[in-house]
Formats: structure tokens, sequence, C-alpha cells
């Protein structure tokens, strides 16, 4: 029942539709089936699996807006809950910001939903998971990590005629291999649409590497640093940056994004020449929805081009207030859509030959509890953790301690050395970056 | 109490998508339907003796039963502007089993006697699938049945009887004074919780609660266009374990200083105007010479440096590796606890767990595995005496009884671990704030948390802050910017030179701290007095970009 076709969500959509009575309405549908096992210490701790499904209806009469939702199908309940949200508008203030619904649009088609993922079944689950822990046992290692696959939809249709539809899967696996002794740990995640792209013993295996590796790390001290982030630790840094490219936020003067004595930040040289970043929901490595919360079509978009702020998100509202158009960040509405969504194109360099041009600088596996210290500046503070090394005339010398940071991601994409080769790394495409000057704080002990 | 009262203002559409969304049956509902009861307690007993019954049938050698209902209310505004309004429920019930010496769990929404005897069944088969991939089996502490009971938080007020509009004009309230006193944004928000859960086991046990929790916020905003600068001050108030009481301000609640501060009564009216004048003070302050510096912080920031260096390395399920891939482990090893002499910080330093404090986030009659709450002792005087563990841990460390901690986000969530109130005792000896900074030749009186962030086995961290106040020669000279500290766990809490006594003790704390895969959130308050930290380095977060 918690996958619906487009078909049968229409008929459902339509029927919704047919009882409302307000002056504007809007229906939606969302559904999802998903499965987890959660293990530590090489063995499974939890397992679980879920299906839900969930109508909303908007109903709106002049500017109020009044909403319900439900989680039963039958025509008593489709009435009550139309009736319901009807209700609740009536006795609603005026929303000021209330924009009327879009008519019928077009979307593009999107890759996001992936039959082999769809057929992830408790069996596939346990093989894959069961692939990580004799990577782990084999090396005497202790593996804890999580699987968790999922496919869904969602549709939406209003009473102006325009009708949505999506579906999509997705599989992530993230894995801590330790040493038994506690002085090495590796880890490894991503996330596919497509579950053949997935193998967890090959990740597991170089989680297994580094927690063999980082064993014994040596204390160097802290300072600025050229640094070698993976793509996991270029993820953690520049997922953080979607935030700023909301229009209102700099045209309010509080994000990065704003610009000194008022105005914004678009069409300045922000970043590294070597920089650009754009959103494309038909990428077929990054494939997710075509449209919008608000049913605005999202297209592949340039932000930042060879460093230059090329577009910010407007809101429909906003976008009207400012005499342009709408322009969604991604399917999620605001921001990336959680951060997901983002991509930027690298080079051709292999992070081997990334390291055999480094004269001195930290590999960074991964970063650990960032946030935000200063808005203004997007200064961040975190940890790196699970591998952390010393290099030295191009070659990994050793393992160091835990470093904490407290670095921008702005200045961080000015002091650009290297893009190594785009992958995907969870829900963004990113290259291996080499960074020069990263501010490294203090050391940790934590391993 | 009329129903247009309660319906004004509670349909703004867009609120439920604002919201962390704490279960994935949780529906929108009308808040008259909050105050509805669903089901009596003699019903809620016939379910659960089913959902017993058929689980010990298919050879279940433990059960226990959750009948849980979830309400949530959020009201969100900006400026002169309602956000959201979101009412929501989530019902249903939730079983733990163990076969084959393996926990099992399953949950449904439907409440209803074929279901709940299906469910049990299916938490039987999945502890039995399970089993085949356990190393060793479950051990349970044991625990009596207590028959029949009650529990409910002391409220005066149930959040969920005041019409929305009520709190929608009290934040557009908050909004205007705000304003008014040279804000250029702001953003406020109240949020109610009520926990009705009913729990049942194969041990006896027959426990009905009804649980309350609220939390008042707000942040102003000041911009100063020329420079391009902008900041931010946010409530003094605390996620608290009340009723609305906690936004009725008493005079005797409040705590005169250079900055406000509150007791179990907060005036959000006062607070914000205040807030206000602070967020435009910022934007000229000082810059933060960085180096060693005497820290003095309010029991408004200390509860999260006190959350994040004692009470998460203290979990055992993290000292023990099952939190390994996602919160971290710990580095408070089981050698350290053994040895009996492990300083975690000096003798000044007391620190208790617990689950019965009366307004406290944490407080309640018993957790979600049905042992009784109480209270005890995590670090005395500086020492590692214990940990936080439930029943199926408590046998690691020798003892027989479980501290009382288990907890599920609802009743579609396994229950687990979760932190307990975990507080700073106060000074033994009378000291206040004001005879404190006295002593401090160079410091920083911090007040309000900020930034957090600490490495996965809890050594070092670094804290922000909302007021940073520069003391010399003991006495507050000005307003810094751009300050925070970093230090390391252990040499943090040796560093401990002062706490003002009971007089000053108060309740800070998460109304969403995040644990386990897939997370579950839960709330925890807390306690301490104004404590004074000796030579802690001090950095400048100052940037350009």
């Amino acid at each position: 029942m918690a996958i619906l076709s487009k078909e049968e969500a229409q008929a459902i959509l339509k029927k919704v539709l047919s009882y409302s009575t307000s002056d504007e309405c809007t229906v939606a549908l969302r559904g999802a089936e998903a499965g987890n096992i959660r293990y530590a210490r090489n063995a499974v701790s939890t397992a679980g699996e879920s299906s839900v499904m969930d109508l909303f209806v908007n109903a709106v009469y002049g500017r109020r807006v009044g909403s319900a939702s439900i989680n039963e199908f039958d025509d008593e309940s489709l009435k009550k809950v139309v009736q319901r949200a009807e209700e609740l508008a009536k006795l609603a203030p005026e929303n000021p910001e209330y924009m009327p619904v879009l008519g019928p649009q077009q979307y593009e088609e999107s890759p996001a939903y992936v039959e082999s993922t769809a057929a992830i079944d408790p069996l596939k689950r346990a093989e894959m998971v069961g692939n990580s822990l004799t990577v782990s046992k084999a090396n005497q290692l202790e593996a804890a990590g999580f699987l968790n696959n999922s496919r869904g939809f969602r549709a939406m249709m209003n009473s102006k005629g325009l009708f949505a539809y999506n579906k999509s899967t997705d599989v992530s696996f993230s894995v801590t291999i330790r040493n038994r002794e506690g002085t090495g740990s590796g880890y490894v995640s991503n996330s596919f649409n497509d579950v053949t792209k997935l193998d967890t013993g090959a990740l597991s295996k170089i989680a297994a590497d580094k927690a063999k590796q980082s064993a014994g790390a040596r204390a160097i001290e802290p300072g600025k640093y050229t640094v070698i982030l993976e793509p996991l630790a270029v993820s953690d840094m520049v997922s953080w940056i979607s935030r700023g490219f909301d229009a209102r936020s700099a045209d309010e003067g509080r994000s990065y994004m704003s610009k000194k004595g008022g105005g914004t930040r678009l069409g300045e040289q922000l970043f590294d020449e070597k920089i650009s970043i754009l959103t494309d929901p038909t990428h077929p490595e990054l494939p997710s929805a075509t449209w919008d919360m608000d049913g605005v079509p999202v297209k592949k978009t340039t932000w930042v081009e060879n460093g230059v702020v090329k577009n910010l998100e407007y809101s429909r509202y906003w976008a009207a207030q400012k005499g342009v158009e709408p322009l969604p960040f991604g399917a999620g509405g605001r921001g990336f859509g959680g951060g997901g969504g983002l991509i930027i194109p690298g080079g051709t360099a292999s992070l081997e030959e990334m390291i055999s041009t480094t004269e001195r600088g930290i590999l960074v596996t991964r970063f650990w509890y960032i946030r935000s210290v200063d808005p203004q500046t997007l200064l961040l503070t975190g940890l790196t953790r699970d591998g952390t090394f010393y290099i030295e005339n191009g070659k990994i010398q050793f393992p160091v301690k835990n470093f904490r940071f407290n670095e921008s991601p702005v200045i961080m994409l000015n002091n650009v050395e290297e893009l190594g080769k785009t992958v995907r790394s969870g829900d963004i495409l990113v290259p291996p970056m080499k960074i020069r000057d990263f501010t490294f704080t203090s050391l940790s002990d934590a391993i | 109490m009329k129903r247009k009262d309660f319906l004004y203002y509670s349909a703004m559409g867009m609120g439920s998508l604002l919201l962390p969304q704490s279960s994935l049956f949780a529906r929108s509902i009308d808040p008259l339907e909050a105050l509805q009861e669903r089901i009596d307690v003699a019903t809620k007993k016939e379910l659960a003796d089913i959902a017993l019954n058929a689980a010990k049938s298919k050879g279940a050698t433990y059960a226990d039963v959750r009948i849980g209902r979830y309400l949530n209310q959020y009201v969100f505004t900006r400026e002169k502007r309602v956000q959201g309004i979101s009412n929501t429920e989530s019902y249903g019930v939730g079983i733990r089993v163990i076969a084959d010496g393996c926990w099992g769990f399953a949950a449904s929404h439907l409440v209803n006697k074929d279901a709940i005897a299906k469910t049990a069944v299916l938490a039987v088969a999945v502890a039995r699938a399970n089993a085949k991939l356990q190393n060793e089996p479950v051990q349970l502490a044991p625990q009596e049945g207590y028959g029949e009971v009650s529990w409910k938080t002391p409220i005066e007020v149930n959040a969920f009887e005041v019409p929305v509009k009520e709190k929608v004009d009290l934040l557009l309230q908050v909004n205007d004074i705000a304003l008014q006193n040279g804000a250029n944004f702001v953003n406020s928000m109240i949020a109610a919780v009520n926990e009705q859960k009913y729990f049942a086991s194969t041990e006896g046990s027959y426990i009905d609660q009804d649980v309350h929790r609220i939390y008042p916020n707000f942040t102003v905003t000041r911009i100063d266009r020329e420079s391009g600068k902008f900041q931010t001050r946010n409530a003094l108030s605390a996620p608290m374990g009340m009723g609305y009481e906690y936004l009725h301000a008493r005079p005797e609640d409040r705590v005169a200083g250079i900055v406000t501060r509150y007791k179990e009564r907060y005036d959000i009216l006062g607070d914000v105007k205040e807030a206000a004048q602070q967020a435009t003070e910022k934007i000229k302050a000082k810059s933060v010479e960085p180096g060693k510096y005497d820290v003095v912080l309010d029991p408004s920031h200390l509860w999260l440096t006190i959350h994040e260096s004692v009470g998460h390395p203290t979990e055992l399920d993290r000292v023990l590796g099952y939190e390994a891939n996602y919160a971290g482990t710990s580095f408070l090893t089981l050698d350290k606890w053994k040895s009996g002499n492990f300083n975690f910080g000096n003798e000044k330093v007391n620190i208790v767990a617990d689950k019965t404090q009366v307004g406290s986030l944490g407080a309640v009659g018993y957790d979600d595995e049905g042992v009784k709450c109480k209270q005890w002792d995590l670090i005395k005087e500086g020492i590692l005496v214990n940990y936080q563990a439930i029943r199926d841990q408590v046998h690691i460390l020798g003892g027989a009884e479980s501290n009382g901690c288990c907890y599920s986000q609802g009743w579609d969530d396994v229950q687990f671990q979760r932190m307990p109130n975990v507080s700073l005792l106060p000074g033994k000896e009378k000291l206040s704030v004001e005879d404190m900074i006295k002593d401090v030749e160079k410091g920083i009186y911090i007040v309000g948390n900020g930034s957090f962030s600490i490495d996965q086995q809890r050594y070092n961290f670094q804290f922000g802050g909302q007021l940073f106040y520069e003391i010399k020669q003991g006495k507050i000279v000005g307003m810094l910017n751009d300050v925070a500290y970093q230090s390391n766990t252990q040499e943090f809490w040796n560093s401990c030179a002062a706490i003002c006594d009971a007089s000053d003790y108060r309740l800070g704390g998460s109304f969403n701290d995040g644990k386990g895969q897939p997370s579950q959130s839960s709330a925890v308050s807390h306690g301490s007095a104004t404590t004074r930290f000796a030579g802690v380095n001090v950095i400048n977060t100052a940037r350009n970009i």
C-alpha cells in the first residue's frame, strides 16, 4: 500500500479534491517503506521495518489556510480530512505571505527510483551486513554499523490542475571499525539510489585498513596546515554553505551572503575560481525529485561559476516581493533539501596523486561534531576523526592525533590548491580537495 | 473554554513542515482532540494483558508493552506574523520481548485486541530471528512488579488546555517588545509535549503515566548594515518538565545581576526586552583577546558543558561500544571506574544522575521498562563512581538493580538507555555570584549557551555562549565578543575553583537530545549553580570573509 503508482496516486488525489469546496485546495500524498539493521561489537543489535502513507490537505479561503492530515484512505476518512482542513481555514487569520497555488507545470523525469534497490528484502540486508562483519572479524577488528534502505513516493495535486509525482529509492550504509585495543578507528559511509553501486564488503575493507593504519597516532602541533580532505570530509564542510544562498536572509542582512552596506553578494567573486557549485535533480549519479513542495519545477542550476555567485534561492513569496522568478535550491525546498543535491565539479587527480604532490600536509578522512560558531563568517568548529595522517615528501608518514578545527568553508573554498575526481559522498557529489592554511586549533585524545 | 478559542490560529498550514517529526506516525490533530481521552486505564490493562499473554504463549520469557499517546504542540511566530502552528498526535502500541535469549520488538498504530496480539507474536518472531546473530543471551536485572500504579508531572496548568490564541498573542507581544527595543528581526516559539504512556510487563507492573514538558524560546537579531555585521541573542529560558505555569512570571524567580536570569518561572516579556538591548550592545562589544582566563559560568550556560562532558561519557552503552558508529564511545572506560580512584575532577566536583527532580525534563515516576526512578552518584568528590545503566546492562557493573533510565521517544521506537538529568551539586559553603566575581583577577562571565562541539570520546570540547562579560580585578568592566573556550574534560573539571551555594542552583536543559540509529530524541535537564573554572583557554572566533 505504501508505494502507489502515478495513476493510483492521481486517482486518490482527484477523489480528495472532488470533496473540496474551498477557494483553493492542495492535496499531497507521501508513502515510504523502509528497513534497517544496526550492529555493534560485531553482532546485530537492532533491526526494524516500517511502512507509512499519509495524505495532507491544504484548504484556502482568500488568504486563510487550514491544513489537516490522515493515514486512513476510505471515502469517509477522505471526506473528513478535507472537511477538517476547511473548518480550520475558516477560523485561521490571514497569512500575509500566502501565495495563490500554481497552475499545471512541466517537470523533467528523474531516474531516482531503481528497481534493484526497491527489491531489497530482509535477507538481502542481512547478506550486506554479513559482508561487512566478515571483514571486521577476519581482521580481528570490531564493527559497529547501520544499513538503511527505503523506497518511497510523493504526489501532489491542486485545484488549478497542477499534478506532480515522483518516486525514489535510497540505500545508506555506514560502518565504524575499531581495533580491539581501542587505539585505531576507521569509518566509511555512502548513499546511493542504486544498491548495485554499494559494496558493503569493499567499503568495510577501507574502514578496516584505516583502523589498522591509524593505530599509534602521534601528537603534532596544531596550527595552519595544508590538508587533503577526502570526499567525506569535503561534504562535511561544504554542505553548510547551502544555507547562505537563501535570498531573503541575504537581503535581510543576516547571512554570509549579505553585503557590507546592504544588498547581497550576487555577482561577487566569493570563492576560488576553481570552485563551481550546481544542483541538478536529473544527474544520473545524484537523481532527486524535479519539483519542490510548492510545485515549482526544480531544474539544473548553477549557483557558483568559477568562484562567482551566479544565483540565489528565491521562495515564491520572496521572488514576488523582488520581482524575480522563484528559484528553488532543490526538491526539499529551502537549502539543498537538507544539504543534499550539491555538486562541485572536480579535476582528474586521484587521492593518491594528490598525496604524491604534497610536500607537507594532513590527510583527513572525515570531520565530526561540526557546529556553527559564527553565522556571519560561517565559521565552523569540529574535529577530525577515524583516520588522520601526516604527509611529507609526497607520502603518508604516520597517523596523527585528531585535531579540533575552527575554519569557515567560505575561507576554505578560497584556499583551494587542487581538486580531485568528483564522486558521490552521501547526498552530494564532490571531489577530494587540497586546501592550504586550514586552521587546526587544538589536539584531541579521542580515537 | 470555547472551541473557537482553541481553533483560532490553529491552522497556519505549513507549521508541521517546520518541525522535527518525532514519529513517522504522528498526525496533525485539532487542538481540542488533544484533550479527549483515547481509552481508559481499565481498557489499557485489558489490551496490555492480551499482548503479554500472546508473547508468553509463543515462548517469550519476558515481555513488556507500551501503549502510548504522544501529543506535541508548536507555535512559531516571526515579527508580526504567525509562521506555523502544529498539533500532532502519535498513538499506538510497542511490544518488546525476550525469546531465545534475544530482544525482539514490534509496534502497531492499531490499538485493538487483534492487532496487539499479532504484534506480540511478530515481536517474538523478530527475537527468534535475531537470536541466531546474538553472541550471548540478554541478562535482565531483577525487577519487582508494582501492580497498578500511576504518576503525573506535578503541573499547575496543562499547556494543552491553554488556548492557542493566548500563546500566539503572547509571542506577538514578545516580538513587539523586541522590535520596540532595537531588534531588526525576532523569531519566537512555544513548544508543549504531553506523553500519555501506559506500561505493563510480565513482572506484574501496570504503570500509567502522564508526562508534561514545555519550552518557550526566541531569537532576536540586530543588524548593522554599515559594517555588514549581525548579532543574535536567544532566550534565557530553559525547557522544563512543567505545565504552562512556567510562563507565569513571579518576582521571586528573577535572579538580578548584569543579566537577569530565571528560576522556576520565566518572564519572557522581561527577557526579550533585555535581549533586544543586549543584541545591540553585542554589535559594538570589544573582540576578546585570546589567552587564559578564569571563566565564571552561569547555569544557563553550564548545563550544556555538563551535558556534553559528563552526561554523554557516563552512558554505559557508549562505554561498551554500542554507539560507536553514531554518537561515539567514551573516554570513561571500565578500567577507570574499576580503579576507584579516577580523578574525573577535583574534590569540589559532585555530580548526580537523577530522574526525580521536580520541574526537570527527566522526572518521571518509572522509566520505560518499569523501574521506579531515583537519584544516584556519578562523580563523588571528583572520583568516577558509577555510570548510567538499565536492566540489561547493570550486570556488567556487577549490579543487581537498574538505574531506571530507559526511554523511548515513542511507542514505535524501542526503548534503550538514555541520559537522566545529570547535575552538578552546589557548593556547601555560602557563596554568591557577586562574591565569586570579586575573587577573579582576569576572567570572563558567560551567560546562556551558544556554539558547542566535543569529540566522539568526550575529551576535547569548545563552547561559545550568548553573553560574555570581561572581569578585571574582581569587577565586570564590559561586554566581549567572539569568545569561545576550549578544554579537555578531565583538565576542565580539575580546574573547578569554586561553586556558588544552593541559592543560585538552577536548571537548564535540552529539549531534543539525539542518540541511536535510527535516531531518537529525548529531553534532559542539568542543574548547577554558577561555577568558576581557573585558567581556561579562550580563543577569538572573529574572521573576515
